[in-house]
């Protein structure tokens, strides 16, 4: 749990000294936001004020980069979340069910709502046919679904 | 800086193997003809000189301020810095500076700048300056710089030390006997699912809405609980903490495990107390199946270089 995604970085193998504490095992995301976000600040011959302005960069190659790492491992649900992919909400139908215990993460209030409507939808249209078989009048369901479709 | 003899050996590495300018002349005849006299200034130009040529010009990557000298000198005899360079103190007053030579042409604007940008080069840098910090930390009370704070030399870095020394010694006062520690809270949609009881809807319909239905009823509630574990999380640990920062919560860990991080803050510990932190945090969410507590350390204290914190508890001077 506490692993990270610097696992799957290439890392330097340098030792570290047996009194340290934290070591090299430490997280690298629990160090970058003290290396890179805390610690003294004391304007060095170097201006390194870019650094704020990378900051979002830095933490979005960050993010983008575990994101390839953990696609190629086949972790793809954020895919599913709109809040992190704009192709979610076209691709959802079908893969409700393939959904393994990261579906109820996904699911915020945007997407749970918009996957539970589609899901409406498609169960309406799926009992409007189930009646119309065993002969009963869902006629304005099936125009409206039919209109949907 | 030709009048501080302590960074002459490494500043200066040319004059341990020619000290004579006849034996210099072998390796740098030009120079040792524009300075005979080895005047003071003189014999820094001659000396400057084969060093550029042999190796590139360096600059001074400083990791942290701590007030105990022989400590940090023992430390920076045994511990490599960035890129393995060996790490010496840099003294002004009772103020010393662990420090090391980088090489100037990467780590100038553009070149830290590239070198930040790519992931494999920051992991790196980072993990070797966090590795300095925590080795010094472990050795004395030191206050960690920010990554890549670099200057063009040793007498500019002591520069720093005398400008900023009221500074520094009114933080390593408040912060000495103290560690951070990270304090996370995580919710894990995958371990809080309870077995899905048997769907008591008639047809398939109905029964998939109904599992629908629980599912997000039991992720609302994951959320809500995990929400409740980390207010009641931070009330503890302030009450056995100087001082909090809150942190961003890890969004990078999103590939790396399915539980989501709730909270994420950072706590300023007397050292002797954190054993206990970790214990009473850690079995705050045992009761909780899918809130989990994390809890980092102890590290030298990143997260509260910024001073206001602790001088409004009244710590101990």
């Amino acid at each position: 749990m506490s692993d990270s995604f610097a696992g799957r970085l290439p890392s330097p193998s340098r030792a570290t000294p047996a009194t340290s504490q934290q070591g090299s095992s430490a997280n690298l995301a629990d160090i970058l936001e003290r290396v890179l976000d805390k610690g003294v600040v004391i304007a060095g011959d170097i201006q390194i004020n870019l650094l704020d302005i990378e900051l979002l960069t830095i933490k979005l190659r960050l993010l983008i980069a575990s994101v390839d790492k953990a696609k190629e491992m086949g972790i793809d649900w954020w895919e599913h979340d709109p809040s992190l992919s704009s192709r979610a909400s076209r691709e959802r139908p079908g893969s409700v069910r393939s959904a393994n215990g990261a579906e109820a993460l996904s699911s915020r209030e945007e997407s749970g709502s918009a996957s539970l409507r589609e899901e409406n939808d498609r169960l309406r249209a799926e009992l409007d046919r189930l009646r119309a078989e065993s002969g009963a009048q869902p006629a304005t369901a099936t125009a409206d679904e039919e209109g949907t479709r | 800086m030709s009048g501080l003899p302590q960074e002459a050996p490494t500043t200066v590495p040319g004059r341990a193997e020619g000290p004579e300018p006849s034996d210099r002349a072998d390796t740098a005849p030009e120079a040792a003809r524009l300075a005979p006299g080895a005047t003071g200034a003189a014999a820094r130009v001659t000396a400057a000189a084969p060093e550029t040529t042999a190796a590139a010009p360096e600059m001074t990557y400083v990791y942290a301020v701590g007030r105990d000298p022989a400590a940090l000198e023992e430390l920076a005899a045994r511990t490599p810095g960035v890129d393995g360079g060996p790490l010496r103190a840099v003294r002004d007053g009772e103020l010393v500076a662990l420090v090391s030579s980088v090489p100037a042409g990467s780590f100038d604007e553009g070149g830290l700048h590239a070198q930040l940008e790519d992931l494999a080069r920051l992991e790196a840098l980072a993990r070797a300056h966090h590795a300095v910090v925590d080795a010094a930390f472990a050795a004395a009370t030191v206050l960690p710089m920010r990554l890549a704070t670099v200057y063009l030399d040793d007498s500019r870095a002591r520069e720093v030390l005398v400008r900023e020394a009221a500074r520094l010694g009114r933080l390593l006062d408040l912060l000495d006997g103290q560690v951070e520690l990270g304090l996370k809270v995580y919710a894990d949609a995958a371990a809080a699912r309870r077995p899905a009881a048997a769907p008591t809807a008639a047809g398939p319909g109905r029964a998939y809405l109904q599992r629908r239905r629980t599912e997000q009823r039991q992720s609302r509630d994951l959320y809500r609980e995990a929400a409740q574990l980390a207010e009641e999380a931070a009330r503890l640990a302030d009450s056995l903490a100087r001082a909090r920062v809150v942190h961003r919560p890890q969004q990078g860990e999103l590939a790396a495990t399915r539980a989501e991080n709730i909270a994420n803050e950072a706590y300023l510990v007397p050292a002797g107390s954190a054993a206990a932190f970790r214990d009473r945090l850690t079995a705050l969410a045992a009761d909780t199946p899918g809130v989990f507590v994390e809890v980092t350390g102890p590290w030298a204290p990143y997260s509260f270089t910024d001073s206001p914190v602790p001088e409004a508890t009244g710590g101990p001077r």
